[in-house]
């Protein structure tokens, strides 16, 4: 176990230098120039030209990669274009909403899901099956912008229940800062909720066939029982690897999600970096984005033997 | 009739109805039948007959497209077919219990099994955990498994199959159930083990005074533990009886053929060796199985070893063991489709266990196989025809050309050769085997193995795929080597039989001589383990 762990912890670094490779060369081949976005419409080209200077950018490029992975390894990151600040303090700035963000989503979307897919599963051809399914279709089809403004505008404009954007810190005052999270993370989960809920229903449906559960019900357990103790439990490992997989989506669709309710968070600054060719910034960001999704699944793995005695590493 | 004696179970006029759009209306056909205090009544038939429908109607756990449409079933005077789902809940595991095929996929992976068997006592008794890990320690003792206490903490995948199927039984007796329902509950076990299985069924069922409804296609099974025996066929009671006179002096037509087609354990007479080319010969053929790992220590399996055979033109060679005996193993490296690790395999004068694929290649066409599931081992979206001139045409066979040879390969195998454009769900399990036997025919083989080619078949279909195969045999002169873990096929079709036991022969000699006199102390456990060895199917007294 500890092996196995050890082993996929060492298989981030091979992951983490493609990523890297990838992201730095996609930055520096395509056009725009971070000077000419810092100095403003009205530079010359010798202004520009001192700024790339001073930014390093006139340098070779496998240079400027071997003096970023460098500082990267001493744990330096380096200083946004931009904001006048290290990424490291910008990211320790901005992470706050965005995690809240993905919690409130996760945990929200998992224990609606869930129990619908279970739900639907067990009543299959019901109408309640129909209705979950329909909503899975549009819950794929529907892009978050869409939902977050018709959200906006029934909740917060027409009904005025809730606040139409910003954040509150959470130790600030958490109340007001739940208030504010609810329309996100309905926003961020439909997408979520849809593909979870029609994995569950797929992977209990195929349990529900299976011989144990014949045998279940001859011992004479309820239904709930037999669904929740027997049927769920063995549906789980599916469950988890897409829960796992979607948090991809979660990361994308922050990005979104924050510019429609001005969330403060790394996705916007993600969006922000990437309008001014912040590149340090950018670079970081994704760079994180990867760790967390590789931790993330790791995770799950390592979830799968609690749910499966069969399953060891 | 007495008190005591009054039948736990009464079926009485029972119909249960098929979807529209069946083969037939009914499931089950108006059946009636008793089962009495301490009696094991045998429900017999082929697939399809409507046996298991009827045990899960008992249950009250039919799959919802079939519905009872009349009769009653009557558990103790109580009529199970009026029950409420939650009076039926009540009785589960109280009054009648199940136990069912697969042992291995019976339990619940995930749940150990004590927790299994904790939850009947949890959800019918109001024991307090103390009371109920005691009880439970008592039935897996009762069921004589091993170390009660480990066993209840082991996860099924820990146990091996008849342990499983002790678990299940212990699970279905904990509450000295009135009746037990078995339905095949050896059929996936190993001769042994299913010997050890149906002498305990017999053992608790005769002190408890249990009443067992104990379904089973084999007559073998069925003469050995039934007291009275109902055949079916099409959902219909043929015709109900005490074993010996079922047995012995069936009346119906039907039960006469089932009966007569169960092959004889006693090899018919060959004659001796005829002097002939051969065809295959194994030399110290071995495979072994390691799983590398960086860290952990390499586990090793010896699948197979030093396993010497030799097969001669016209000469059926049976290999014979139980699960894991090495035996689909050795036939897997003598086709290469998995690489031996040791020793040689020659084709003729060919050494092929170590030629590199690329030069097997036109080796491949000189032996071909014949699977066990004639359901899966057939493409279901290309036609039979295509199915068969696939191989010839690889090998260069021209289209109208192998096309011809497949229509006239269809005739050997009693099919009609106009059938040839259509797929593989339009024909019966023993068609598609006679399907898959044309297939390999096709390729013009030398050697044909067969593994456990009729193994999934009923009786009666089986016999004919037998006949049909020792009849090519006999015809091309073929080699033959036939798998199989069941020792009354292997009397019938092979001149000689090689016994394996954990991947080596521990036998080998003509059937006659092996099944006459065995000398191996496996081997006669083997053959002491057949059920119904005593019996000889087909003898029927005249009446």
């Amino acid at each position: 176990m500890l092996d196995f762990i050890a082993r996929r912890l060492v298989a981030i670094i091979p992951v983490l230098t493609v990523v890297a490779v990838l992201v730095f060369l996609m930055l520096r081949l395509t056009p725009g120039d971070p000077a000419a976005v810092i100095a403003g419409d009205n530079a010359t080209s010798d202004q520009i030209n001192d700024i790339r200077e001073k930014l390093g950018l006139n340098e070779p490029i496998w240079t400027q990669f071997a003096i970023w992975i460098g500082n990267i390894l001493q744990g330096n990151f380096g200083e946004s274009f931009f904001f006048k600040k290290t990424v490291a303090e910008l990211i320790a700035q901005r992470i706050e909403p965005t995690l809240a963000l993905a919690m409130c989503t996760l945990i929200f979307a998992v224990c609606v899901s869930v129990p619908l897919g279970v739900l639907a599963a067990y009543r299959q051809g019901s109408v309640l099956d129909r209705i979950v399914m329909a909503f899975c279709v549009m819950g794929f089809s529907v892009p978050g912008f869409v939902i977050g403004y018709c959200l906006i505008y029934v909740f917060a404009i027409e009904l005025g229940w809730l606040p139409v954007q910003g954040y509150i810190r959470i130790g600030v005052n958490f109340w007001q800062f739940l208030e504010r999270m609810v329309l996100p993370s309905l926003t961020l989960s439909v997408g979520f909720i849809a593909l979870i809920s029609r994995i569950t229903r797929a992977s209990v449906l195929e349990v529900l066939n299976e011989d144990y559960i014949r045998t279940a019900r001859a011992k004479g357990l309820s239904s709930r029982v037999v669904l929740m103790r027997h049927a769920l439990r063995n549906a789980a490992v599916p469950i988890l690897t897409v829960i796992g997989l979607g948090v991809a989506i979660l990361i994308g669709g922050a990005v979104v999600t924050e510019s429609v309710f001005g969330l403060p968070g790394l996705g916007r600054l993600t969006v922000e970096a990437v309008l001014s060719r912040d590149f340090p910034t950018i670079q970081t960001v994704i760079l994180m984005f990867s760790v967390v999704y590789v931790v993330v699944n790791l995770l799950i793995d390592i979830s799968y033997t609690v749910f499966d005695p069969r399953i060891r590493y | 009739m007495s008190e005591a004696k009054k039948p736990v179970l009464e079926v009485r006029n029972l119909s249960v109805t098929l979807p529209k759009g069946a083969d037939r209306e009914f499931a089950v056909d108006k059946v009636s039948f008793t089962v009495n205090p301490g009696e094991i009544v045998c429900l017999v038939g082929e697939s399809g007959s409507g046996k298991s429908v009827i045990a899960f109607t008992v249950m009250g756990l039919l799959a919802k497209a079939l519905k009872p449409s009349s009769g009653e079933i009557l558990l103790q005077g109580e009529n199970i077919l009026a029950a409420s789902e939650g009076r039926l809940r009540e009785l589960r595991c109280t009054r009648m219990s199940m136990i069912f095929q697969e042992p291995m996929t019976a339990l619940n992976p995930v749940m150990t099994c004590g927790e299994q068997i904790d939850e009947v006592l949890n959800t019918h008794t109001s024991l307090d955990a103390a009371q109920r890990k005691a009880k439970i320690i008592a039935i897996l003792d009762r069921v004589k498994l091993p170390e009660p206490e480990r066993i209840y903490a082991s996860y099924p995948h820990q146990l091996s199959g008849g342990q499983r199927q002790r678990i299940m039984i212990a699970m279905a007796l904990v509450l000295d159930p009135v009746l037990l329902i078995a339905d095949e509950p050896t059929t996936a076990l190993d001769v042994t083990t299913q010997a050890e299985i149906l002498k305990l069924i017999a053992e608790l069922q005769a002190t408890e005074g249990t009443g067992v409804l104990f379904i089973t296609h084999d007559f073998g099974v069925v003469a050995e533990i039934a007291h009275r025996v109902a055949v079916l066929r099409w959902g219909g009671l043929v015709e109900m009886g005490p074993t010996e006179q079922i047995l012995s002096r069936p009346e119906h037509a039907y039960t006469k053929m089932l009966i007569s087609s169960v092959p004889s354990i006693h090899p018919v007479h060959r004659g001796a060796r005829k002097e002939g080319i051969t065809v295959l010969r194994t030399e110290k053929l071995g495979k072994v199985y390691s799983g590398k790992s960086f860290f952990q220590k390499a586990r090793v399996v010896k699948a197979a070893v030093d396993v010497d055979l030799d097969i001669r033109k016209g000469e059926t060679l049976g290999i014979v063991g139980e699960s894991g005996s090495g035996k689909s193993t050795v036939a897997r490296c003598i086709a290469r489709l998995i690489d031996p690790t040791d020793g040689k395999v020659f084709l003729g004068d060919t050494e092929i266990a170590t030629m590199p694929a690329g030069k097997l290649r036109p080796h491949r066409r000189k032996v071909q196989i014949v699977f066990q599931d004639p359901y899966r081992s057939m493409n279901p979206r290309i036609t039979v025809g295509e199915f068969i001139i696939e191989g010839p045409m690889n090998f260069g066979l021209k289209r109208d050309e192998a096309m011809a040879r497949a229509r006239k390969l269809m005739e050997t195998v009693r099919l009609d050769p106009n059938s040839l454009d259509r797929y593989p769900h339009q024909f019966s399990g023993g068609q598609r085997q006679r399907i898959c036997i044309a297939r390999a025919l096709a390729m013009e083989p030398e050697l044909l193995i067969a593994d456990e080619a009729v193994s999934a078949l009923d009786v009666s279909v089986q016999k004919q795929v037998l006949e049909l195969l020792d009849e090519i045999r006999q015809r091309l002169n073929l080699a033959v080597l036939f798998i199989t873990h069941d020792l009354r096929v292997a009397a019938q079709i092979c001149d000689y039989v090689a016994v394996m036991s954990k991947g080596r022969v521990v036998e080998y000699g003509s059937a006659e001589q092996v099944f006459g006199a065995p000398r191996d102390d496996y081997t006669k456990a083997l053959f002491a383990a057949a059920p119904g060895r005593h019996w000889e199917f087909g003898k029927f007294a005249t009446a």
